[in-house]
């Protein structure tokens, strides 16, 4: 049986993650909380809008209603790395060789990990951004597409079209695809070779998390009843195919959704507070986490494949270990 | 579903032209001692005076909804900034939106109906228009938007009343008048309206949007229904003829009728809104429905619509339906022939 460590905090979780095999819990006050031989805290944007795992870096990085970013690494450490300015911080990215983007207002900017610092200016508003796995590339989520920047050349950026408003971004773990979620009930694709488009939509929901399953086989999404997982593993993407339903429960949404690392199994959290892991391959449900006080918001296996932290919208967040 | 059971918090839109007193209000909404604390959102931090962290700077982004809907749009920096805010809900008591002098009130109301998570958190309090009694007539002239933040609002600020003579600023508000018949208007100088007329109206909960204007249309039209404890009472007699307004392109239909089939009622209600939704700002009416022991109210904002039950009527209330379209190029007899064609036999 899972056993659940809790840990009851003040407030909206925005990420919870592994820093150096350490559970860490950053809220909407900025204050980041770690399991660490007791409850620890340290203080880092006054208000926090966004946060990422550096999983090359093993840090987390932040941005703010204060208008900066920072990056938390383990025992406690958050070292500013940016400032915009009044505006808020409302994304950030993490990339190769230590760089990190950030955006605020219709500007996104790229900080190299000499302290370097590039911005590239939009006409409409940056939602969202990510780094590709493969080379010095990010993209941007905005109205009616998506950009393609390359900070580290002088290039142009390639323009991918789609009408409507892209509010989040994820390549695939192969840099083939790219996937936005949208203001309306959807996810958008393309296959970057081709620019191809995909559409995936039906959900009853906005999409707020993504997931891949190892190797970008799978693409697990938020947004229904069920963890809505989409097959990538064929050369086109999911077109044409559909997508597994897994963990459906008729009277709770899902709001996060988080793959294990080496195995087809997808940690699902629901507006109850519930999270379950569900296997890929034969639907199998396990019970992880009875439901709490809000929606969970947050998850993420540790390497050893034997924990998920959680945090949730009231602040109930707490460790499941699964091997017990 | 924890969420759905905290309250929503409500939010005050804030239109009109560079000039016409915005920021003095917000700062008056942000200085004065009346006990609760706003959350701002801005176009530009630019003259407010006042540090203060809750005044979030945020730029328009009007996003159309992928739906075909050409009158459905959004405010997409909104709806991020709203759910940044209400991940800590306690700091503040409400959100006032101030939009930029050029900016559609339309999709800033817009939002707070068509996103769900901003629905789930926030409800739309009043659109408060602020008007500049001197330049209004020129802004009519060269800008369609300044009639379209009057026609939207739910309550009118109409402000620098001390630079016009009492004849401008009685034909000033016919026009007002005539462009919104449903709307509240204050006259002020320096913005110097009552908090309590601007903020927590509730203009668009049904259940009060009424009961604060308790002469909606009532069946006199020149019956002056501005502002019964304003001061200026003694303006009263002159009535500017709104044939002389030319520069209005807004109009509004105000319909009366009986008590109404509902079988009839709502299918006209809601074939007039897909059919005629992108013409129509704003909608407001009281009806009578046959059978019912209670007053119907309902709203809506180009498609959307919404209508609900509000209270018993009263001994002795005449149950009578009243309804008023703001729009364009609205078809006033053919609304008229067909509203009546919905009353009860």
């Amino acid at each position: 049986m899972p056993t659940v460590a809790p840990l009851d905090l003040e407030g909206h979780c925005v990420a919870a993650v592994f820093l150096d095999d350490v559970p860490h819990f950053a809220l909407a006050d900025g204050a980041v909380h770690r399991l660490d031989h007791g409850h620890k805290t340290v203080q880092a944007n006054d208000g926090l809008l966004a946060a990422i795992h550096d999983v090359a870096n093993d840090r987390l990085i932040t941005g703010g209603e204060d208008g900066k970013v920072f990056a938390i690494t383990a025992g406690g450490n958050a070292a500013e790395m940016a400032s915009a300015g009044k505006k808020w911080v409302t994304g950030v990215a993490a990339g190769p060789q230590g760089a990190i983007a950030f955006a605020s207002g219709k500007t996104a900017f790229v900080r190299f990990a000499d302290g370097k610092t590039r911005e590239f200016a939009h006409p409409r508003s940056v939602e969202g951004l990510a780094f590709s796995p493969k080379g010095m590339r990010f993209g941007v989520a905005r109205y009616n597409g998506a950009t393609l920047h390359f900070p580290a050349a002088a290039g142009k950026p390639v323009e991918l079209e789609w009408a409507g408003a892209h509010t989040g971004i994820t390549f695939s773990p192969d840099g083939a695809f790219l996937v936005t979620t949208m203001q309306e009930n959807a996810l958008h694709g393309w296959k970057l070779a081709d620019g191809k488009h995909m559409r995936m939509s039906g959900y009853p929901g906005k999409v707020k998390s993504l997931s891949w399953a190892p190797k970008g086989k799978w693409l697990a999404s938020s947004g229904a009843p069920a963890a809505i997982v989409w097959p990538f593993s064929s050369k086109d993407g999911p077109m044409g195919k559909a997508p597994l339903e897994l963990g459906t429960r008729g009277n709770a949404l899902v709001t996060s959704v988080a793959c294990h690392p080496s195995q087809d199994v997808v940690a699902i959290g629901y507006d109850d507070g519930m999270v379950m892991a569900v296997r890929f391959a034969d639907a199998k449900e396990v019970l992880l986490r009875r439901p709490g006080k809000g929606a969970i918001t947050a998850m993420m296996w540790d390497k050893e494949e034997r924990r998920v932290a959680f945090g949730s919208a009231a602040g109930d967040c707490g460790v499941i270990d699964i091997s017990a | 579903m924890s969420d759905a059971q905290t309250t929503q918090i409500p939010v005050t839109v804030l239109t009109g032209y560079l000039g016409a007193g915005k920021t003095t209000l917000l700062n008056r909404i942000l200085s004065e001692n009346h006990g609760k604390r706003y959350a701002v959102i801005v176009n530009e931090f630019g003259e407010i005076g006042i540090d203060n962290e809750l005044i979030v700077e945020s730029d328009e982004e009007i996003y159309e909804m992928n739906n075909g809907c050409v009158c459905c749009t959004v405010r997409g920096d909104l709806i991020r900034v709203v759910e940044g805010l209400m991940r800590r809900p306690g700091r503040f008591d409400a959100i006032v939106v101030e939009t930029t002098g050029l900016a559609d009130p339309v999709p800033v109301a817009q939002t707070f109906f068509m996103d769900d998570d901003v629905r789930s958190k926030t409800r739309l309090d009043a659109v408060v228009a602020l008007v500049d009694a001197k330049h209004l007539p020129l802004r009519l002239k060269d800008s369609r938007e300044a009639e379209d933040q009057i026609a939207f609002a739910d309550v009118v600020v109409l402000n620098k009343t001390d630079l016009v003579t009492p004849e401008e600023l009685a034909k000033v508000e016919a026009t007002i008048r005539a462009i919104n018949p449903a709307a509240r208007i204050h006259r002020t100088t320096r913005a110097g309206v009552a908090l309590s007329e601007v903020l927590d109206r509730g203009a668009f909960d049904l259940a009060r949007a009424l009961e604060n204007d308790p002469h909606f249309l009532e069946a006199h039209d020149d019956h002056d229904h501005h502002d019964h404890d304003g001061h200026d009472h003694d303006d009263h007699h002159h009535h500017a003829h709104p044939s002389d307004i030319h520069d209005v392109t807004v109009q509004s239909v105000s319909l009366r009728g009986g008590e109404m089939d509902p079988k009839k009622f709502f299918p006209w209600i809601e074939k007039v809104t897909q059919m005629e939704g992108p013409n129509i700002l704003r909608l407001k009416g009281i009806i009578a429905l046959k059978g019912d022991d209670e007053r119907y109210v309902i709203q809506g904002v180009h498609m959307i619509i919404e209508g609900d039950h509000q209270r018993a009527w009263k001994d002795g209330e005449k149950h009578e339906s009243r309804l008023v379209f703001i729009g364009r190029e609205l078809d006033a007899d053919r609304l008229k022939k067909s509203f009546e064609a919905c009353q009860a036999a």
